[in-house]
């Protein structure tokens, strides 16, 4: 594949590889009408699609360093958009959001709101400035920008927790999904979805991560939007969801009224032995809680995520790939445009498969039937066997309350297909999409790490002297064990797939964000108020989220700020720290002012070249 | 004062603006949350709404006009980058 040609030629080779891809979910359904098994066809659509990837990752091997660490600054708008909106939309989008929404309701949404917002904050604070430095990772920004080796190690520690956090979620994620479609144990799960996620970064670095992410964010929203779109046509709610669910969020509301919404004592959920994991409804649907407290906590939760998210550096890096810092502010346009299609999807997704669950007079609806009858539904059986489902009879009557229902919040996407009785191949499509989503993003993050490290660390910190081809091996070797220290953990299964991406953005902003932010808007912000903010906005959050973390000190939380939003606390001691501790020193010298000139303005040179 | 100061004038004024917007739609909208719910739009409660479609439209227009605002900026200082190419 000739570099020049194949940009020019993106459309063109990405239009092929949609239809392709269409072609062989029609291929997979003509398969399933013929009589090819649910399990073969789940087995076809992941290694297929993980096929792919990993050949599009061999494609895009490279020797160069430009390419390996920035794509050689080459990829067009609209597709680094694409590549960025998989990058950002995790497993747990995928997988864990509409199951969120679905139990907590309008409260959850809040992570709608949060996980939008913060490309606010990176268009118009930070990628177009950091596009313009010219830097291959975020800590080169931070070290260049105050100088000196401690201020770089810094960003690094920060960078390094924040993703490993996130990471482990991810790989966990392609776990689950892979040894649910291929048949086989977690354990062994984690380490496929490991080695699909080398196969895709390896060689190639951050230019093979861009085009397998386009590849990838194809698969997620072809598996997002066609089942929320076949299911509202399904059952007569409308051609158009998004627009037509209006009645159907009304019938909720209408249905909760009915049943009553009835918290379960956690001394009956123990006694009826349901397994760990799974919760029922007993939040409103689309009701806002009332109160201050209430809206601080949405509130409070959407700060959180939408700083968190301009500080996280996987998502920073996307943007130091485009060929200009005109099209990196573009480019943030439209990851949030594809981003939105999914994510306007999510409470689409919830909504119908609720009220799919929830409508007597549905033929899907089980609230209110008998257990007997409920227990005897195949898809019941199928996901109760794999303890993703369970039922417990609290009343005795024999009659399934809304209450006695207990579910995996990811069987609402991975299973509502086959509630709804649409074809199996709808299934297999959507752990397909599952797997691109949490594969994509940990791309992005193990990348993230390793280049930091290899850059950083070891290139300008350790050994400045050393020779691209050493580098980039150094790279690579990083790479493979940082995967692999993931998936180790992962393996080990510590925490719930969201509390851990959570902590991600709280540790990203809590170290992070104002260095970053000062870095560029504040000409006086010096070398020691950065390490500052740094050091003790770090250390203030997390030792916030000892205090309150409930698998740690489990204290009451202040004013609601709970292991989830400890950013809360992090991020503004990091500012005070800065501002006081730069305003106590000197100001920084004068090249360094003129540096911060020359970043504000998008025309002439980038202010690194480094080869 | 010169340009480039004249240019960072006008780029951290359309800044503020865009976090205002930015403001209003991410948080100003959901403290009143509670009070909004009653109204509806397309049948939807309108807190409902907003955090499930509304604001997260409000931002992806946001950007397209920040990028499009800034790069008129950047022209009218002369600080734009050359065609690619």
């Amino acid at each position: 594949m000739i570099k020049g040609k194949f940009i020019d030629n993106l459309p063109k080779i990405y239009g092929i590889y949609t239809g392709g891809f269409l072609a062989f979910i029609i291929l997979m359904a003509i398969a399933e009408q013929m009589g090819m098994d649910a399990k073969t066809i789940g087995v076809c659509f992941v290694a297929f699609t993980v096929g792919i990837y990993a050949l599009i990752g061999w494609l895009s091997r490279t020797i160069q360093v430009d390419a390996y660490y920035v794509a050689g600054r080459q990829v067009p708008t609209v597709f680094n958009g694409m590549a960025t909106a998989a990058d950002w939309m995790s497993g747990a989008s995928f997988v864990a959001m509409a199951g969120g929404i679905y139990f907590g309701g309008y409260t959850y949404m809040a992570f709608l709101v949060g996980w939008t917002g913060g490309y606010i904050l990176v268009s118009s604070l930070l990628a177009p400035y950091l596009r313009k430095f010219g830097c291959y990772t975020v800590p080169d920004f931070i070290g260049t920008r105050y100088g000196g080796s401690l201020a770089r190690f810094c960003a690094v520690v920060v960078l390094v927790l924040a993703s490993f956090t996130y990471v482990t979620a991810q790989i966990n994620a392609t776990g689950t999904i892979a040894s649910r479609a291929l048949g086989i144990p977690f354990e062994l799960g984690v380490w496929v979805g490991l080695i699909s996620i080398l196969l895709c970064s390896m060689l190639g670095g951050m230019r093979a991560v861009t085009w397998t992410q386009v590849a990838q964010y194809i698969v997620l929203i072809v598996a997002y939007l066609l089942p929320v779109f076949w299911m509202s046509n399904k059952n007569g709610f409308g051609f158009f969801p998004h627009l037509m669910l209006g009645d159907e969020v009304g019938r909720i509301a209408d249905l909760e009224a009915q049943f009553g919404l009835i918290k379960n004592s956690a001394a009956d959920i123990a006694a009826a032995g349901v397994p760990a994991g799974l919760g029922y409804i007993s939040n409103p649907h689309s009701e806002v809680p009332a109160g201050g407290m209430a809206a601080w906590k949405f509130i409070s939760l959407a700060i959180c995520m939408m700083v968190g998210t301009a500080s996280l550096p996987h998502i920073l890096m996307r943007y130091f790939t485009t060929p200009s810092v005109k099209s990196a502010r573009k480019s943030v346009a439209w990851s949030l445009f594809f981003i939105f299609l999914l994510y306007s999807s999510a409470p689409m997704l919830a909504t119908l498969s609720k009220l799919q669950l929830m409508d007597p007079s549905l033929a899907t609806g089980i609230i209110g039937r008998s257990i007997a009858d409920v227990q005897a539904l195949e898809w019941v059986q199928n996901w109760s066997a794999a303890q993703q489902v369970f039922i417990a009879d609290f009343n005795g009557d024999g009659v399934l309350q809304l209450n006695e229902w207990f579910m995996r919040g990811d069987v609402v996407v991975l299973a509502t297909p086959e509630v709804a009785g649409l074809p199996y191949v709808i299934s297999g499509l959507v752990a397909a999409g599952g797997m691109a989503a949490a594969m994509s993003t940990a791309d992005g993050l193990v990348l993230a790490i390793a280049n930091a490290l290899s850059h950083d660390l070891y290139f300008k910190i350790i050994d400045p002297k050393a020779d691209v081809a050493k580098r980039l091996i150094v790279a690579r070797v990083l790479l493979v064990i940082i995967g692999a220290a993931g998936a180790y953990i992962a393996s080990m299964r510590i925490t719930s797939i969201l509390g851990a991406v959570a902590w991600a953005f709280d540790f990203a902003m809590s170290g992070l964000f104002f260095p970053l932010v000062l870095g560029v808007w504040w000409k006086r912000a010096n070398r020691a108020g950065a390490i500052a903010g740094m050091v003790l906005g770090l250390a203030a959050g997390t030792a916030y989220l000892i205090y309150v973390g409930p698998k740690f000190m489990a204290q009451t939380p202040w004013l609601g700020i709970d292991h989830l939003r400890f950013g809360i606390i992090g991020a503004p001691v990091s500012l005070i720290a800065m501002v006081v501790v730069s305003l106590m020193t000197d100001a920084p010298d004068k090249a360094t002012q003129a540096m911060v000139d020359e970043v504000r303005i998008p025309s002439g040179k980038t202010i690194l070249s480094n080869k | 004062m010169s340009n480039k100061e004249k240019h960072w004038e006008k780029t951290r004024g359309l800044m503020w603006t865009t976090l205002a917007i930015w403001f209003f739609f991410g948080y100003v909208v959901f403290m009143f949350g509670e009070s909004i719910n009653s109204a509806s739009f397309l049948g939807y409660p309108l807190a409902y709404y907003m955090c499930a479609q509304g604001s997260l439209i409000a931002f992806v227009v946001l950007l397209f006009w920040f990028a499009n605002k800034q790069e008129a900026i950047d022209e009218e200082f002369g600080f734009a980058e050359k065609e690619d190419e």
